[in-house]
Parts: structure tokens; C-alpha cells; sequence
């Protein structure tokens, strides 16, 4: 079996465009989360939401690539930029190995909405151009970046709801580890538009503390409300531990344990039992003790019911050691298909900067949050192993573990 | 719309819609080959064509367009059939 580490990150969010705007921002606890007047004028329940500017690539990529591509796909192309230049890989190095790419993303709505309204009204499909196939299905992101950096390897996209970027982590962990793969570029990416949003805003899960923005994603606070829809986009290298040495790459963590599991129950409301199997999974395979974890990035996304049981979930597993625990949508929103990749990142920068990121507007706790060992100030820490918890609809679950090497 | 009008109109489209260099149009260019026009640009063209000169492009029709100046004649062709 392989050893399985991450030699470059690459980051494009709501809390910073690149690493180092990332890593302040976390140690800072700002917040990326704004009041957008468009989803209040479309009828939208709750207009808050993460924002990031749009990238200009004109000029960067030619047409056929830029055309094909939608926002989350501009987002992932920046992060995946900045990931490979932090990993020390160029375009020669691409070409002459057989990288892979397996990204988290389970929406592309504005293409499909963009279409439909072309043939309403021109009722003539050729009308709608030859780009918006290419956008418009859920593996656009790993579709256009594998031609776009001439990939050779894997190459699929995983739609595991809110957990999807985790599971293309723990994916192409398995791969690495077994030997099939020796370098796979993972992530997640998540479109910010009001069309990819709208019926997840009437379900009445989003905070509507539209007053306050910056303390509307409250995770574990008592007077939580909902979460905040945000998105972006994030891209961890990942490569056999021989790849790196032979390379002589730096490297910013080791992947040493991945559980999942499904809570076989409701569509939306998340349980006790199944995280609880996910976090036990993830440190059976890393062949550590639950105690060894020095840091929880706790799915948690300020929803009322969600937290409290990811709360009881935690308690179960890691009540004896009580690592410290951060929830960092609250600062960047709920990241949703992007979450599982940006905090695999967020917590590696902490990592190896020595530091926990404020699970900021944890004012007060309730009976059940009060549990926990919840960071709501930026605490210096010393971490050599954390778990990042990512959690989806139809009770998907997927835990993350690493190591400082 | 005079003969020239339509070739500087079809010319600027394929600079702005198409973003072919200024440099490589001129008439004897062919469209794949010289242009690099390829199967999934002519579906462009075909939405870019109805858009500017108001009519749809049939594919039967473009089998014998090679080069951009059969293009032209098409086009020309098309809004001018007499």
C-alpha cells in the first residue's frame, strides 16, 4: 500500500482568492458573507450568500476552453493553477506523466436554465451554441480542466451532495493508495448564482439574519438559524509518498485515513448514527487512536437540527479526549460541493501554521453544542492530525484524516 | 447590405465571436485547415449567422464551403439570392 500526501493546494474563495489571503483571512476569522440584493428581488426567502468575483480569463485561455466552461469550472481553473504551482508541477511534467483528476461538484444550473430559455424562445436547439453541453453537465469541472492541462489519468467527477469535494479527496486517496494512480488532482467547486440556489432556499434552511451578514453562519451557537449558501473553488495535489520524494516536493500533510458511510434514513435531515460510523471508519483506516486527533473541522453549517446532531456525533466518538473543534462556514458559508476539498485545505494551512481557525460567532452554546471543545477564538494549537467531517442530502458522509509528516 | 458591407461584417464577426487573429483572414483561407474552424465552431456560427444577418444556415448547404471566401459567396448568396 502507498502512502498518500498532499504536495499542493490551490484555493479560490469567499475568505480569499489565493492561499495567503486564505490563511489570514482564517486567522482573522473574516467573514466572506454579503447581503445580495439580486436573490431579494428574484423572491428569494434569504439574499445572503458567500461572493467571489468573477475570474477574467479572456486572454488567459482561448475560446473553445473559456466557452465551455461555467463559473465553478473558472473557479476551479484558478484554484488548480495556484494548486499545481504550489506543488511544483509545470504543464512538461503533465504531459509526460499520467496525472488524473477527480473533482467534487453536483450542480451546474445557470447553463441548463440559459438553454431551456434559448429554445422558448427561438424554438431551434442549434441556437444555443456549442458551449453549453460542456457547462451544463455536473462533470463540467474535471470534463473541461483535463483538456485544458492535457490530463492522461483518471478522470471523473463525483456528485455526493454536500460531501462530494471530500469524497473526490478520499477517492483518489484510495487510488494512490492501491497503487492504481501516483498523482491525482482532487477538489470541489461550487457555482454562487441565485439559479443553483433557489429551491435549496425553499426549504427555509437558510438564515434570513439578512441584518447582519458577517453573523448570519453561526455554527453550534445557540441562536443559530440556518446556513448561508457560498462556493468557489479548491484543488488539493494529491501523490504516493515515492512521487513526492522522487520529486523532492514539499509536503503539507499525509492522507491517512477516509471513512464514509450513508445514514439510510431521511433525504435532508442528517442523524447521529451515520457520521458517528463515518468518523469511526476514517480512524480504523489511519490505524490511529481517536485520541491522536488534535483538530475537528466539524461539518457543521449553523442549520438548528444539523449541528446539534454532528454535536452528538463528535461527543460520541471523541467525548473522552475532546479535541478542539472549529466549524470555519462560519466564515466562509456553506461551500456545499466544494466544502469537503477547502477545508481539507483550510485545516492544512492551520496545520502547519500552528493554529486553529475561530469558529467565529459562537456566542453561546446550546445544552448540546455545550459538549464540545468549540475554537470561537483563533487558538494557537499545535496539530498533527486533524478530521475534517463533510456531510450531504440522503445522508451521504465522509470523514477525512491528516497528518503533519 | 453592398457585397463589401457583408465581407467586413462576417470578417469583424470572426474576430469578435471567433477570436480568429486579423492577420490569418483573408479569402483563400480555408475554414478548418487555415481558420481552424472545426465541427463544434460551426455550430457557433450557425447561432452568430441567424443573429447578425438574420437567417439560418442549412448544413446541406455547407458541404462545398471550404474556404472563407466560399463563405462569403454563401452568405452573400443567401441575403442577395438574386
Amino acid at each position: 500500500m502507498n502512502r498518500v500526501v498532499i504536495t499542493g493546494m490551490g484555493i479560490y474563495s469567499v475568505i480569499g482568492n489565493n492561499l495567503g489571503e486564505v490563511k489570514d483571512s482564517l486567522f482573522h476569522g473574516r467573514s466572506g458573507i454579503i447581503f445580495d440584493p439580486v436573490r431579494k428581488a428574484m423572491g428569494f426567502r434569504s439574499a445572503l450568500t458567500g461572493m467571489v468575483e468573477r475570474p477574467q480569463l479572456k486572454g488567459v485561455l482561448d475560446r473553445r476552453m473559456r466557452i465551455g466552461l461555467p463559473v465553478q469550472g473558472e473557479y476551479a481553473y484558478i484554484s488548480t493553477l495556484e494548486a499545481l504551482k504550489h506543488a511544483g508541477i509545470d504543464q512538461s511534467y503533465l504531459d509526460k506523466n499520467e496525472v488524473g483528476i477527480l473533482f467534487g461538484n453536483d450542480s451546474s444550473a445557470v447553463p441548463v436554465v440559459e438553454s431551456v430559455d434559448i429554445l422558448r424562445e427561438k424554438k431551434d436547439t442549434m441556437m444555443i451554441g456549442s458551449g453549453h453541453i460542456f457547462q451544463a453537465m455536473n462533470s463540467t469541472v474535471s470534463m473541461n480542466l483535463s483538456v485544458i492541462f492535457r490530463l492522461k489519468g483518471v478522470n471523473f467527477t463525483l456528485s455526493g451532495a454536500c460531501a462530494s469535494g471530500s469524497h473526490a479527496i478520499g477517492i483518489g486517496y484510495l487510488l494512490i493508495k492501491q497503487g492504481l494512480q501516483d498523482m491525482i488532482i482532487c477538489g470541489g467547486a461550487q457555482e454562487i448564482n441565485p439559479e443553483s440556489t433557489a429551491s435549496f432556499d425553499a426549504l427555509n434552511a437558510f438564515s434570513t439574519r439578512e441584518s447582519d451578514p458577517e453573523r448570519a453562519s453561526r455554527p453550534f451557537d445557540r441562536d443559530r438559524d440556518g446556513l448561508v449558501p457560498s462556493g468557489g473553488a479548491a484543488t488539493v495535489i494529491i501523490e504516493s509518498y515515492e512521487s513526492a520524494m522522487k520529486r523532492g516536493a514539499v509536503i503539507y500533510g499525509e492522507l491517512i485515513g477516509y471513512g464514509f458511510s450513508s445514514n439510510g434514513e431521511h433525504i435532508s435531515m442528517p442523524n447521529v448514527e451515520g457520521p458517528v460510523r463515518a468518523m469511526q471508519k476514517a480512524i480504523l483506516d489511519a490505524g490511529i487512536k481517536s485520541t491522536e486527533i488534535d483538530y475537528i473541522n466539524a461539518h457543521a453549517t449553523s442549520t438548528p437540527a444539523g449541528d446539534r446532531n454532528e454535536a452528538n456525533s463528535i461527543d460520541l466518538v471523541f467525548g473522552s479526549s475532546k479535541p478542539l473543534v472549529s466549524s470555519t462556514k462560519s466564515m466562509t458559508g456553506h461551500e456545499m460541493w466544494m466544502g469537503g476539498a477547502s477545508e481539507v485545505i483550510y485545516s492544512t494551512l492551520m496545520m502547519n501554521n500552528g493554529f486553529v481557525a475561530p469558529n467565529i460567532n459562537y456566542a453561546n452554546p446550546d445544552e448540546i453544542t455545550a459538549k464540545l471543545n468549540i475554537a470561537a477564538v483563533t487558538t494557537p494549537h499545535e496539530i498533527n492530525a486533524f478530521l475534517s467531517n463533510s456531510f450531504g442530502f440522503g445522508g451521504t458522509n465522509s470523514s477525512l484524516i491528516i497528518r503533519k509528516v | 447590405m453592398d457585397k463589401d458591407d457583408i465581407i467586413r461584417k462576417i470578417n469583424q464577426l470572426l474576430v469578435d465571436e471567433i477570436e480568429i487573429e486579423e492577420t490569418q483572414i483573408y479569402p483563400d483561407a480555408d475554414l478548418k485547415k487555415d481558420l481552424g474552424i472545426d465541427s463544434l465552431d460551426f455550430v457557433d456560427l450557425f447561432v452568430i449567422v441567424e443573429n447578425n444577418f438574420g437567417f439560418k444556415m442549412k448544413a446541406e448547404e455547407m458541404a462545398d464551403v471550404k474556404s472563407l471566401e466560399d463563405f462569403y459567396t454563401y452568405i452573400i448568396k443567401r441575403i442577395n439570392p438574386n
